[in-house]
């Protein structure tokens, strides 16, 4: 062993994993394990200090002659792009969006995770660092689980030095509350809307550095391929939305700050335009997309209700807090005015299941509860299709202790926002929720600088792997988006750029030419296949299968079946699609087609991976591997790993994608089994 | 129910609109604006008619990416965005006109699409507090009293969706930048460039050609967040100190 997994002086408190079992044996290749992942070595509490140190500078006139393009303004794009800017980088970024304030990590709601210890309740950097890697069930790396956690009071300082509008006590100094997972108050929140207020305070950051000319924003553009030249990522090909030109913009260094892939689901709580495009172009030149199966499944969405809905609509995990939630005892009792059924025919089951942490139990085990209850039959709501799918969530309590008055200051827009939706008034009926995609925790393979395999290309936030393992802990995204864009990539970025400026290339490099020619041929195609059939329907499709086969509960047969599913929907997708309009105007439909295209790729991708690995992890269920009482029963011992997939080709030319694996190796934290009991 | 929608159509920046006439039908109370003109897209598309273009993201009423005019109201009939707004707001039967917003500074992409990039540069010409990244003091180094982080917050909370700019007879994004005025001047943090900032975001604002503000009010009767009106008393008073004091 060398590099990340072995560390001088440290004793390893697990060993390597073999894999025993082999599902997925006839839909990949076997790979060559990735040993570096370039991690410091030595105590962990030092690592990145070590680090920082050891990266080389790039003196402030050289900068100006550096060029960075950054593909997305959400939280990591929108906060490296302002720091690099402010740095004196020559920093290009892009956004699909109409401005960089409308990316999705504005709809984050509930709030974000510091170890400031405000409270005095026992908490430190170690414990928000253990805390995460417990809650990722073991499959995060914990040399860069540690770093975001030791950063994480520094975003806090940044963004109040910003003017976020945090809420604050009496005093004026800034309020913590709890969430799901953990038994400390480290959530800074400005009301429901703290996504909403953080990414302004980068996005105002990011308009300064426009202003400053460090900067230039190229809006209503999407990324549709990756320029490499001599092994190095140089640039990308994008598409301006509004007149439909395919553009070459080269640089230094390419950042993928373009967020999850959710939406392959077709219903997931992300924003319409959230799509995977970017990274899988990335992909499809030679960097690997590390665990696509770990899908985050949020337990506190507003139930679907009709064939007709396009996306989910998330109420914040924070409600957790206050809300209680059950499900009626008796079948019988599903469809009554819940308000007439007595306390003792309620079942309170997360708090008489997990005793010790009660409603706040992390996202996959209430999710995962809240589906057996329904499938028990005893979920309530109208019937979709045969099922009641929804549990109540019910302040009546809440409202008992703090008043209609408290309860409206800590959540009322999510109130109001829920009745604007159901036309129910949750003030006076309990509220009704299920869970629903909402967060990825695979993206692109990332090393401890988070640069992908392919030299030049960084990528972070939700975009990247790193961080979350299995499952991620409620107000965790916005401290990863924020600690990647504002601390660790411009500390990791420097020693890259300090071998820049790089070879000067221009538009008529090979590589770049046959980049361009390959985007136009693309979009020639989508328009000229003359089918039936909208990219949407298709999409539609995709997330059927997907959420059936390879969304809450996974198996071996369901997977195989989604496969050959999938297979077939790809070629009926390049024969029979409709996108009516031109290439040289603005065309929705030609975005969406794009963004489906490489959805269904990665969806078959997402099976294979979720085939692999036979075991439960996160909110990764697989019905092959569970405790005797229905727990989740993860295998340390053969897929402590994490699974980094190269592009092997098309599947329907005889392709197979190459599994790298890289060992988890942890010296600071033993692995246990998850219990929350 | 069945709907007939007038939607005004227009294939770029620089080619004459129209409106056009559609019928619609199996639409659910439930279902949100968009969704419905999803359904009507997937219509148009089956009959081999270009689907109307229009903008939108989040679809949970926070990004602002959503700007129809519909019944010549800013977002419709109900205080929420366009995506928020369900057809249980409808009756069988209704007829619905559909347009882009409408103010010079917003000029027509495609269809129901304007440009609103405007507005970006109002936020660059100031709308920002200097900091650094790195350089921040501990954070409750600098206490905030609570009335005042609840008012910044309160207002803060302004979409950027241009609402106020269409519903307002002066094309005036007032509440916009008075919005932002408040949000940023409400804080300790924000003090240092209270005065330079009101003026630079003026300046900006008058040279889009924004109109004036005439206190009508239909901005913050428009606003899907409720912004108040008195953000722009308050733009207007640090807008006089700014002046007066020579910023």
């Amino acid at each position: 062993m060398a590099g990340s997994t072995f560390h001088e002086g440290l004793t390893p408190l697990n060993s390597a994993p073999t894999q025993t079992s082999d599902d997925a044996h006839d839909y990949y290749t076997k790979g060559d394990k990735i040993v570096d992942a370039v991690a410091p070595t030595g105590p962990i509490a030092d690592r990145w200090t070590t680090r920082r140190f050891e990266n080389r500078l790039v003196n402030p006139a050289n900068r100006r002659k550096l060029t960075v393009i950054i593909v997305g303004t959400g939280l990591a794009g929108g906060a490296a792009a302002a720091t690099l800017g402010e740095a004196g980088y020559n920093v290009k970024s892009f956004c699909y969006q109409d401005s960089p304030r409308r990316a999705h990590s504005i709809a984050a709601q509930g709030g974000i995770n510091a170890a400031k210890n405000y409270k005095e309740d026992g908490d430190s950097t170690f414990r928000l660092f253990y805390d995460t890697v417990k809650g990722g069930d073991y499959r995060a790396r914990e040399s860069n689980v540690y770093r975001l956690a030791e950063v994480s009071t520094n975003i806090i300082d940044q963004c109040v030095a910003q003017g976020v509008p945090f809420a604050r006590d009496y005093g004026g100094l800034l309020d913590n509350r709890s969430f799901g997972g953990v038994q400390v108050s480290r959530t800074f929140y400005a009301r429901g809307q703290t996504g909403q207020q953080l990414l302004i305070g980068a996005y105002q950051a990011m308009e300064r550095q426009v202003a400053a000319g460090t900067v230039t924003q190229y809006t209503r553009h999407e990324m549709l391929e990756l320029v490499v030249v001599d092994g190095k990522a140089r640039g990308i090909i994008a598409r301006d939305l509004v007149t439909g030109e395919i553009e070459t913009h080269l640089a230094d260094v390419v950042v993928l700050a373009s967020g999850g892939y959710g939406n392959v689901f077709f219903l997931s709580t992300n924003a319409m335009g959230s799509n995977v495009t970017a990274a899988w172009r990335a992909h499809r030149k030679g960097a690997y997309m590390a665990n696509p199966c770990y899908t985050q499944i949020h337990p506190t969405c507003i139930p679907v209700s009709g064939e007709h809905q396009s996306k989910l609509t998330l109420m914040s995990e924070s409600l957790r807090n206050d809300g209680r939630i059950w499900v009626p005892k008796n079948r019988d009792d599903c469809d009554k005015d819940p308000r007439d059924i007595p306390e003792e025919d309620r079942d309170y089951y997360l708090e008489r299941i997990y005793p010790s942490f009660g409603n706040l139990v992390p996202r996959d085990i209430a999710s995962r509860q809240a589906k057996n209850v329904c499938d028990e039959g005893r979920g309530v709501g109208p019937l979709v299709g045969d099922f009641r799918r929804g549990v109540y969530l019910d302040f009546t309590d809440a409202i008992a202790r703090y008043g209609k008055a408290g309860v409206e200051e800590k959540y009322d827009n999510l109130f109001d926002m829920y009745e604007r939706i159901t036309g129910e008034n949750p003030y006076e009926v309990p509220m009704r929720i299920y869970p629903a995609v909402h967060y990825v925790m695979g993206g692109l393979w990332v090393d401890y600088h988070l640069q992908s395999n392919l030299p030049g290309l960084f990528v972070t936030g939700e975009a990247n792997f790193s961080d979350h393992g299995a499952n991620r802990l409620g107000a965790s995204a916005l401290m990863q988006g924020l600690a990647d864009g504002y601390f660790v990539l411009p500390n990791t970025i420097r020693d890259f750029l300090a071998d820049g400026p790089f070879p000067a290339i221009d538009e008529s490099h090979p590589e770049v030419v046959a980049a361009q020619t390959s985007v136009k041929e693309r979009v020639d195609r989508f328009l000229s296949i003359g089918g039936t059939r909208s990219a949407d329907s298709f999409h539609r499709e995709l997330g059927n299968i997907m959420w059936e086969y390879c969304g809450m509960e996974r198996t071996e047969p369901g997977l195989r079946k989604a496969i050959d599913m999938i297979r077939e929907l790809k070629q009926a997708f390049w024969s029979d699609l409709k996108v009516l309009g031109t290439g040289d105007t603005l065309n929705q439909s030609l975005e969406r087609a794009g963004r489906v295209a490489d959805f269904i790729e990665l969806g078959e991708l997402m099976c294979i991976d979720a085939l692999n690995r036979r075991e439960s992890c996160g909110g990764h269920f697989r019905g092959e591997s569970q405790t005797e009482d229905g727990e989740a029963l993860r295998h340390d011992e053969e897929f402590a790993y994490v699974a980094a997939w190269e592009w092997g080709g098309d599947s329907l030319e005889g392709g197979q994608p190459v599994l790298h694996k890289e060992d988890l190796i942890y010296t600071a934290i033993e692995m246990k089994q998850r219990s929350y009991k | 129910m069945n709907l007939t929608l007038k939607i005004w159509r227009q294939s770029g920046p620089t080619a004459p609109g129209a409106i056009h006439t559609y019928q619609v039908g199996d639409v659910s109370e439930d279902m949100s604006f968009l969704e419905m003109l999803d359904h009507l897209n997937e219509d148009l598309n089956e009959k081999g008619e270009e689907p109307v273009a229009f903008d939108s993201d989040c679809r949970e009423g926070i990004c602002g990416s959503c700007d129809l005019m519909i019944d010549g109201q800013a977002h419709g009939p109900e205080v929420t965005t366009s995506c928020q707004l369900h057809m249980r707001s409808f009756k069988d039967g209704d007829s619905i006109t559909v347009e882009p917003w409408r103010a010079d500074p917003f000029p027509v992409i495609k269809d129901l699409i304007v440009d609103r990039s405007a507005f970006d540069r109002i936020i660059q010409s100031g709308g920002y507090i200097s900091a650094n990244t790195g350089s921040a003091p501990e954070a409750n180094s600098v206490p905030a009293p609570r009335d005042k982080a609840m008012r910044a917050f309160n207002v803060a909370t302004c979409i950027g969706c241009g609402a106020c700019v269409a519903a307002c007879p002066n094309g005036s994004a007032s509440l916009f930048l008075g919005a932002k005025i408040t949000h940023l001047g409400e804080l300790p943090q924000g003090q240092p460039e209270r005065w330079s900032r009101v003026t630079a975001m003026v300046a900006q604002h008058d040279a889009e050609g924004f109109g004036g503000c005439t206190n009508i009010g239909e901005c913050t009767a428009a606003c899907p967040k409720e912004i108040p009106l008195d953000v722009i008393s308050q733009l207007n008073k640090d807008f006089r100190t700014a002046v007066k004091n020579g910023h």
